[in-house]
């Protein structure tokens, strides 16, 4: 027996490659929601991997450095150099804000680093590493500096001094890296307008200013202008110590709170970015159910425009599965050429996104078992009416 | 009744509706077509022949009566065959008023088609294929499509695909209508031919003035009932 559904997408594979296509762009807009998400969860992990740490300790009761805002003082990770199971410990600052070069201003995560310690990036794709104490950055290719270029944070310029790759915040913005004490200056460094300012209210505090202690006044206003914060302290655990174990004894003996890798990454992928991934999940159902539709819209369009083929086939003995059979694989034909247009369409564009897009074979494999049951199940409507087409309709008219 | 007859039918009456609102749209309709024989159908709009079409072609169910196909009792006030499907395939071939033939097949495999339905092997259908298009001169065009065919070469393509798998009898609705003169009487020729080649009874439906007079019998349809009178059976040039 032919292949009725073959010979009739060969008689007229022009139209049913343009809707093939059509479908595909969709697939693709599909595939690369999906591939968005999966990015979102890459970026997480690869943050964590990059920053070279086994904990994270942060202020207590709070969910920091990434999900909400901590401060420590700088000088905490001495002490915890002294606990045993820890190999290393470094400050490290983080703080998301415009980096502007020349005229424009890039988004950027600025991460304040200790050279060889724990929070530096792994590696670099061009340039060199930081050498001096201030006004040397590395910059990773996404915020699309160059080596050698000039950028202001705040009120000082910095030269790149070399770049990196897939170092991006949880948001997707590119990181900044600098020494770490320009980057507590940068974090909390006031304008020069704002220190007078301050400094005159201060001195107009007669609790401040009093006359009978001379030299008060100089340290309130020494501190008002300097700052001995961090974000956090990475630290990393010794070889044959359990991280669970240093974070139980980081809680208990500094009272500060200590993340493993595998609670950073459920705060990361479960809170952080839990209302994004609602959001995609929320799209794709969408997209889905959409796709069904045009599916369905499709096949039952072309099923109609053969009514009087259809009825002629039934008044001259053709079985109704073998109608149903002609539908259905006409259904699964369309979702194939789809499938394949979409795999490809979002393989081309899925770089030109700003954002990380990350497109698994697995989610593809999926996406085929689903594309395939959608098209089954958009075709029941088509065949539906088909299979109700009475073969007297072939005769008389 | 026996050996001989290609389609009979007696007494067959096919009523739309209930009650006060019913329609009797044939009203005890006899008729007769021996193997062989090519038979007219005539009668004005509404007098029920397109309804008697579709109770000869198992395509819709009569009130009352009986049919008789190639010596076997099809119908006796209710279906005496199963799979009308079946019987349709089989054993009833139509030719319609437009050829209707499935455009995305080539010429071979729209006559073909209905010998590989009732499952003979692709080759075999072909050969019976070709054999048919042979037969009604459109060889040449057998691996055309059909849209490149003209109208009368897709009336003795379909004529071929209604002969496909040898039925007793053929039902033909208006199979001249959207043709000429002369492409109409080539195909009432052919239609005869091919009655008498493969011995098969073939009733043409038609209101066409110019075939009328090529049938040797004329079955006369008029509010439902049939009255037999002879034709004039010239097959003109």
């Amino acid at each position: 027996m032919i292949s009725l559904a073959g010979r009739d997408i060969l008689h007229s594979w022009g139209k049913f490659v343009l809707t093939g296509l059509g479908l595909g762009l969709l697939i693709g807009v599909t595939f690369t929601m999906a591939g968005v998400y999966r990015g979102m969860v890459d970026d997480a992990k690869v943050l964590l991997n990059n920053s070279g740490a086994d904990l994270w300790v942060v202020q207590k009761d709070t969910l920091g450095p990434y999900a909400e805002s901590s401060s420590i003082p700088d000088d905490v990770y001495r002490g915890i150099l002294g606990l045993p199971g820890v190999a290393q410990a470094a400050n490290v600052t983080y703080l998301t804000m415009q980096v502007r070069k020349g005229k424009t201003d890039v988004r950027a995560m600025v991460v304040g680093f200790v050279p060889g310690q724990p929070g530096e990036p792994n590696y670099l794709v061009a340039g060199r590493r930081i050498t001096r104490s201030h006004y040397e950055a590395l910059a990773d290719v996404m915020a699309r500096f160059q080596v050698g270029d000039r950028i202001r944070i705040r009120r000082h310029e910095y030269t790149v001094v070399g770049l990196t790759r897939r170092m991006v915040s949880s948001g997707g913005d590119p990181m900044v890296f600098i020494p770490l004490k320009d980057a507590q200056e940068a974090q909390f460094l006031k304008d020069n307008d704002a220190i007078v300012n301050s400094r005159a209210r201060t001195a107009a505090n007669p609790a401040l200013n009093r006359p009978g202690v001379p030299g008060l006044l100089d340290a309130i206003e020494a501190s008002q202008t300097s700052n001995h914060n961090v974000n956090a302290v990475l630290v990393r655990v010794a070889e044959g110590y359990s991280a669970d174990a240093v974070a139980g004894e980081i809680r208990r003996w500094k009272h500060f709170q200590a993340y493993t890798r595998a609670q950073m990454e459920d705060l990361l992928i479960a809170k952080l970015i839990a209302m994004a991934s609602k959001q995609i999940g929320m799209f794709l159902a969408i997209l889905t159910v959409v796709s069904a539709a045009i599916v369905a819209f499709i096949i039952y369009t072309m099923t109609l425009g053969k009514i009087r083929e259809i009825a002629v086939l039934k008044l001259i003995g053709a079985r109704d599965r073998t109608i149903a059979g002609m539908i259905l694989q006409q259904a699964l034909g369309l979702g194939v050429i789809g499938f394949i247009v979409g795999k490809i369409a979002a393989t081309i564009w899925a770089p030109a996104f700003p954002k990380y897009v990350l497109l698994l074979p697995e989610d593809a494999a999926r996406g085929f078992a689903i594309v395939m049951l959608v098209c089954v199940l958009a075709s029941t409507l088509a065949i539906r009416a088909a299979l109700k087409i009475d073969p007297a309709t072939a005769i008389g008219g | 009744m026996g050996e001989g007859i290609g389609i009979q039918i007696e007494g067959l009456s096919k009523r739309y509706g209930k009650g006060d609102t019913a329609v009797d749209a044939l009203k005890e309709v006899n008729m007769s077509v021996a193997p062989g024989e090519v038979v007219g159908l005539i009668g004005p709009s509404g007098s029920g022949k397109t309804t008697l079409l579709k109770c000869l072609g198992a395509v819709i169910e009569p009130t009352t009566g009986r049919m008789t196909l190639g010596g076997e009792v099809i119908y006796d006030n209710g279906w005496k065959i199963k799979d009308l499907r079946v019987l349709r395939r089989d054993r009833i071939g139509f030719v319609f008023q437009a050829p209707y033939l499935i455009p995305f097949l080539d010429v071979t495999d729209n006559v073909a088609l209905l010998p590989m339905l009732a499952g003979r092997p692709n080759g075999e259908a072909r050969a019976r294929a070709l054999e048919l298009l042979t037969a009604l001169d459109v060889a040449h065009r057998a691996k055309a499509e059909t849209a490149e065919l003209s109208g009368g070469e897709q009336q003795r393509v379909s004529i071929a695909r209604a002969l496909a798998n040898k039925p007793p009898v053929i039902l033909a609705d208006e199979p001249t209508a959207p043709l000429d003169s002369a492409r109409a009487l080539a195909v009432v020729r052919i239609l005869n031919q091919m009655a008498t080649q493969y011995q098969t009874a073939i009733i043409v439906v038609t209101h066409d003035e110019k075939i009328i007079p090529t049938f040797k019998r004329i079955y006369h349809i008029r509010d439902g009932r049939t009255v037999e009178e002879a034709g004039e059976g010239r097959l003109l040039e």
